[in-house]
């Protein structure tokens, strides 16, 4: 047998990590392919009637209103959670006062569109594949198409709609509540003065600070409820994939959130 | 094709990669009678019931349902087409979100323009017509039994009154009680609708009732049609395969 036909387990190790790592790549790059067209697939249906206006409401109930208590609660002890360690730190070289400005800049720029990326795709996300991936195994989703109605456009567009216009007014919600939290901890536990803490964040806070995180969130619900959504049409083979579907939402959710923010910050830092 | 003709085989192959599902089927269904596609698993049923539905394409041939042929219809057409269809999953398919009545209420609610007193009426109407009470309605499919579950997928299948009704294993699960009541459900639905033509297809494995059942039975093994005959002829038939499975 040659080199060249040999079964890849009887190959050299450093050959197979190799071959196993080249794998890998091929699977995430065709991963990322599918994402790719079944984000164009939604592009292309959702411009299309019939507009279920009524779906789209339920669904950002769903994913706004009912992820508002867990948003307020992340937002609050970041914001003080930042204050004390800024705090901390600025008072070795009597920059103090600038907590306020940086926890807020912290939290408008990356804190909250980040966290609240991450928490939606952790709530929502995996909501979205489950939901979905039960109504494939179930034949729901064939019931769709027998009937003539394009699962895509009845279950994915809604979702990812409404993702996309939740997480900015969630992400809104975090920076708020979490600059509140900075300002109790920062005037009442940390005795900054209540003045110089609004004088320095209206000295070094700019609207620009918050159209950055909007916007992110804006690409960030776009991303997490299409992965949320594609995985859910992904599963097969019952209970189990519908696990793997969730799961999978899920990470590949965190992971995209992550990854889209080095990129749309490397971009807006250049033209806000 | 003949009027009688509803849907007609020509020359069908179904290809998965190299791996042959049909095999060049030729056959016809016809209008007004109960038809069933019987066969063991794994004998290319259930792509034959997504051929039929336009799901998926053959490989070659032509496949007509009411002298159309589907794989020439584009994406819009072809849904349009699919309300031809009243479709009773294996498991029902029910939306779990909805009621029983709400189940029903979809596709009036997504297809036509009637009011909500009509629509109420015609949802009561077919739900009343398959045997599910007021109280029945108002219940989430995870709170009926499964043969509740297939009587409202039946009135559900029926709401759009299509011209083809499609049955996949509709007793499959089912005590032979509940399996009775459903076989009965079909052939009365088939009996209700016959004035405006209605064609069953029923795919199945339970030889018994397909005898009972059926006006004609086709035998698929191996992604051939082996026998298609009237049902009365078909315990007659010479087949060794159709002989093991009735005779089982």
């Amino acid at each position: 047998m040659s080199a060249n036909n040999a079964h890849p387990a009887d190959h050299p190790w450093p050959y197979r990590i190799v071959a196993e790592l080249g794998q890998s790549i091929i699977d995430v790059l065709r991963g990322l392919g599918k994402i790719t067209l079944f984000a164009g697939r939604f592009f292309y249906w959702v411009g299309r009637p019939p507009y279920r206006i009524r779906l789209v409401f339920d669904q950002l109930f769903f994913i706004g209103n009912k992820s508002v208590f867990i948003i307020v609660l992340s937002g609050s002890f970041t914001g003080m959670v930042m204050a004390y360690q800024t705090y901390f730190g600025f008072k070795l070289i009597n920059v103090d006062t600038l907590v306020g400005p940086v926890v807020a800049i912290s939290l408008a720029k990356e804190l909250a569109p980040v966290l609240t990326g991450l928490i939606v795709a952790g709530r929502a996300g995996s909501a979205m594949a489950a939901q979905i991936g039960t109504m494939k195994v179930t034949e729901q989703v064939d019931a769709l198409e027998v009937m003539g109605i394009n699962s895509l456009q009845y279950l994915a567009a809604p979702r990812i709609l409404a993702g996309t216009l939740a997480l900015p007014l969630l992400s809104i919600i975090f920076l708020f509540v979490g600059s509140v939290g900075a300002y109790i901890i920062g005037t009442k536990a940390l005795m900054i003065d209540e003045a110089i803490f609004y004088s320095k964040l209206g000295e070094f806070m700019y609207l620009e600070d918050m159209l950055q995180g909007v916007i992110k969130a804006f690409f960030f619900g776009f991303v997490v409820s299409t992965i949320g959504t594609y995985f859910g049409f992904e599963v097969t083979e019952g209970a189990e994939g519908v696990g793997r579907g969730t799961n999978q939402a899920v990470v590949w959710g965190m992971i995209f959130v992550l990854v889209l923010d080095y990129f749309l910050t490397s971009f807006l830092i250049r033209i806000l | 094709m003949p009027e009688d003709i509803i849907i007609q085989f020509q020359n069908v192959t179904k290809k998965f990669g190299e791996h042959v599902i049909l095999s060049n089927l030729n056959f016809e269904i016809y209008k007004n009678k109960i038809t069933t596609i019987l066969g063991f698993s794994g004998a290319g049923k259930s792509t034959l019931l997504k051929i039929i539905l336009g799901l998926v394409h053959p490989t070659e041939g032509a496949v007509y349902v009411l002298g159309q042929d589907l794989s020439k219809l584009g994406d819009f057409p072809l849904r349009e087409f699919r309300r031809n269809f009243g479709m009773v999953f294996q498991y029902a398919a029910l939306f779990d979100s909805m009621t029983a009545y709400q189940n029903v209420e979809f596709p009036l609610k997504e297809f036509t323009n009637l009011r909500p007193s009509e629509r109420d009426h015609k949802v009561r109407h077919l739900l009343t017509s398959v045997g599910i009470d007021d109280f029945g309605m108002k219940k989430l499919p995870s709170e009926l039994s499964g043969g509740m579950r297939k009587r409202v997928g039946l009135a559900r299948a029926l709401a759009l009154s299509p011209a083809i009704m499609l049955y996949d294993e509709p007793t499959t699960g089912l005590d032979p009680i509940t399996s009775k009541m459903v076989n009965d459900l079909i052939v009365e639905t088939a009996e209700a609708h016959k004035d405006r033509g209605l064609t069953s297809v029923i795919i199945s494995h339970d030889i018994k009732a397909t005898l009972k059942i059926s006006d004609f039975i086709a035998f698929l093994d191996r992604g051939r049609i082996v026998e298609y005959l009237p049902a009365k002829d078909f315990v007659n038939s010479n087949h060794p395969l159709v002989q093991e499975f009735v005779h089982l």
